[in-house]
């Protein structure tokens, strides 16, 4: 029993939502990564295109729920993604034709590249905080709670309550789905296989007749949807505020260089692997380890590595010491 | 030659008439700076009263009473120090209204007042500091120490028999200053704090700083933030994980859009923020507005109170002299005696020359505590059914 009860209180406060972050932070590393792959710089405006995309959803989301159109236990924001990522991706294509294209035709160096996205970040930055504020917005609807801690311990008859908003099912189950169709689109389509071609060698995937503009542009628009759907999936877990959107770079950047820049599958790992260190290091253990202990060995102490006003600090630490001992990450990233 | 007399004449009654006395009394606030929005209310509280106590002519004998204003800027001691020099040195105020933030408060008192003897009551200062700060008796305040709502939370929670809570502040001075006072408080009343951790404001998520509550625990979640800030997050956490189902809210989480947010789960909480139901508050408020200002502006019925306590404490005193009239304040200001409500101050003072004694109660319902401080008046509030309800007021 209270084996159990230990379990379900690691499973509400850690477990959960380690994992709904994870998602989160998984989506915008893949975007990170993409771009890095296939463009070959850091994109620093990636965490702002995130809140571009989730403030254009917003705004439809306000939109349909004026109207009335809502889809029952599921966010009325889930409906308003798609408009969200089309207007996302014509941002970032206009973006690309106006800023990058030029220095691309430059054969600029991806440090130039670097400082160039940091002022496409600036404008972004901008745009958004003139249209929607700079407060937080709550744009949640649907189902709260798939299951809410009240019933879990009225079901179960345990101490512990288990909690799963509605908000984190739809992360898990759509990062999920985003993950698998980007796998099969890279590894089976035409399109896909040309990336990862372009990806590994530039000047023989130009010689075999690939069309570098094409593939330019596809990665684009698959980053901002990839920004687009993580943004909107923290915004509807959380809340949305241009300045966390701008805070998240450090996490998702971090999650990226740990599964390895450039690789898709140590983006999904990365994400995870930093959600659940922040989450770990700054939980308090002292219920889980009286639940597990004899009464006589119970904790005085909250048994809290570190404070969680600390956590950023957990991420920046992981990435030091993933550059310092593996520099290409765990998945053998590239570096340019 | 004629026109040389009348002249003479002149000089020599306008001398006359300065020569039988008139008390000037100092208005130190802020006219200028962050306070500048507030100080317009305070400051007409408080020259309301001196006009009434001048305008009775029963003031020491039938001396009258005028106002001298002087600027603290709220924010720079220099200048406030300056300002309060001018008003002692060449104005000969007989006792300083003011000042009204507490950093440029503590300046004065230090560095004017008590080299000088002059007596201050500020009617909002509410820094715990200047309770204890070196005041040679000379420093009163008719706004409670932020402290003072931390022992009404405490006695809240105890009379509820609650005996192990959580706390969560806001991560400033207002927040800290908050939880402390609080957990002193608590502590002295056998209640215990398992866990006071702070919160940033302006996060997108809280769940973290929720686990780490949940895991030290409690009976209930102590949330010193603000209502449309971090506070509202953390309750939002506890809500949905399940951490914690009652939570209490002090002042800076006491609104509608908090209930509005949070919806049913916040029923049952219950909280303190400052309110009184004197009848006081209202006479102040009608006098006020017959003489063309809102009184219910901040701090405005404190300002109102502190010049009416300077001067029914002179009268007492029977002296203008600092170190004379501040020895009565406390007197004037408790039970037992007549109550006085404002607009009344004429009818205190010929009470007090009947050598009656008086207990002023004001605009604030003011009651001396300690080192010369308003204990201050909370209303203690509970979410029922949606709605902010009045348990009762302490």
């Amino acid at each position: 029993m209270d084996i159990l009860n230990a379990f379900v209180a690691f499973l509400n406060f850690v477990f959960v939502p380690g994992l709904a972050y994870g998602a989160q932070l998984a989506l915008g590393a893949l975007g990170v990564t993409l771009i890095y792959g296939i463009l070959r710089f850091s994109n620093f405006a990636h965490g702002d295109t995130m809140a571009f995309g989730t403030m254009v959803t917003i705004l439809f989301t306000w939109w349909f729920q004026s109207i009335g159109l809502t889809a029952g236990v599921i966010p009325t924001a889930m409906l308003a993604l798609p408009i969200g990522i089309a207007v996302t991706s014509a941002l970032v294509l206009t973006t690309d034709r106006m800023v990058y294209r030029f220095y691309r035709r430059q054969k600029a160096t991806p440090t130039i590249l670097v400082i160039v996205s940091m002022g496409v970040m600036f404008v972004m930055n901008g745009i958004v905080r003139l249209i929607i504020g700079v407060d937080d917005q709550n744009f949640a609807d649907g189902g709260k709670f798939l299951v809410s801690a009240g019933d879990f311990k009225a079901a179960t008859g345990l101490k512990e309550g288990l909690a799963i908003k509605g908000s984190q099912a739809v992360t898990v189950i759509t990062a999920f789905i985003v993950v698998a169709a980007l796998f099969w689109f890279l590894q089976k389509t035409r399109t896909g296989k040309s990336m990862r071609a372009f990806s590994d060698n530039e000047d023989l995937a130009l010689l075999s007749g690939i069309n570098p503009d094409r593939v330019v542009q596809v990665t684009w628009i698959i980053a901002a949807a990839l920004a687009t759907i993580a943004g909107v999936l923290y915004g509807l877990d959380k809340s949305f505020r241009p300045f966390t959107y701008f805070q998240l770079l450090l996490p998702i950047f971090a999650a990226a260089i740990v599964g390895g820049l450039g690789s898709p599958l140590g983006a999904i790992a990365g994400g995870f692997v930093i959600a659940f260190s922040e989450v770990m290091v700054t939980y308090a253990w002292k219920k889980v380890v009286t639940y597990l202990v004899p009464e006589s060995l119970a904790p005085d102490g909250l048994l809290q590595l570190m404070a969680t006003d600390y956590k950023f600090a957990v991420s920046f630490a992981i990435l030091i010491l993933v550059l310092i001992f593996m520099p290409t990450g765990l998945f053998k990233g590239k570096s340019y | 030659m004629k026109k040389l007399l009348l002249a003479t004449a002149a000089t020599a009654l306008m001398a006359g008439a300065a020569s039988a006395e008139e008390v000037k009394v100092g208005v130190l606030l802020g006219f200028t700076g962050p306070l500048e929005t507030t100080v317009p209310g305070m400051a007409a509280g408080a020259e309301l009263a001196i006009k009434e106590v001048s305008d009775s002519g029963k003031f020491m004998g039938g001396s009258t009473v005028a106002p001298v204003r002087g600027d603290t800027t709220c924010v720079d001691a220099a200048a406030a120090q300056s300002a309060a020099e001018r008003l002692v040195t060449s104005e000969k105020v007989a006792g300083i209204v003011g000042g009204d933030c507490s950093g440029v408060t503590g300046a004065v008192l230090q560095n004017v007042a008590r080299p000088n003897g002059v007596g201050m009551i500020s009617p909002s200062a509410t820094s715990p500091a200047l309770s204890t700060a070196e005041d040679d008796g000379l420093f009163f305040r008719t706004a409670p120490s932020d402290a003072r709502q931390g022992e009404i939370m405490a006695d809240i929670l105890s009379e509820r028999g609650v005996k192990e809570v959580a706390v969560t502040y806001t991560n400033n001075d207002y927040g800290k200053g908050m939880a402390d006072a609080f957990a002193a408080a608590y502590a002295a009343k056998g209640g215990k704090v398992t866990l006071a951790a702070p919160h940033e404001d302006g996060k997108a998520d809280y769940s973290a700083e929720v686990g780490a509550l949940a895991s030290a625990g409690g009976e209930a979640l102590v949330v010193a933030g603000y209502v449309d800030q971090g506070g509202k997050g953390m309750i939002q956490a506890s809500v949905d994980s399940g951490a914690f189902s009652t939570f209490f809210l002090p002042d800076g989480m006491f609104g509608e859009s908090l209930v509005q947010a949070i919806g049913e789960p916040l029923n049952g909480s219950y909280g303190s923020v400052p309110g009184t139901d004197s009848p006081g508050n209202a006479k102040f408020l009608e006098i006020a507005k017959a003489a063309g200002f809102d009184g219910s502006t901040a701090y405005s019925g404190e300002s109102y109170d502190a010049a009416a306590l300077m001067l029914l404490s002179m009268e007492a005193a029977k002296s203008t002299a600092g170190k004379d009239w501040t020895a009565k304040v406390m007197d004037i200001a408790n039970a037992p005696g007549e109550p006085v409500y404002p607009g009344e101050l004429g009818k205190a003072l010929e009470l007090i020359a009947a050598g009656t004694d008086i207990d002023y109660v004001g605009a604030t319902a003011v009651e001396m505590i300690g080192a010369g401080e308003s204990a201050g008046n909370f209303r203690e509030y509970e979410v029922k059914d949606g709605k902010l309800e009045t348990v009762k007021y302490r």
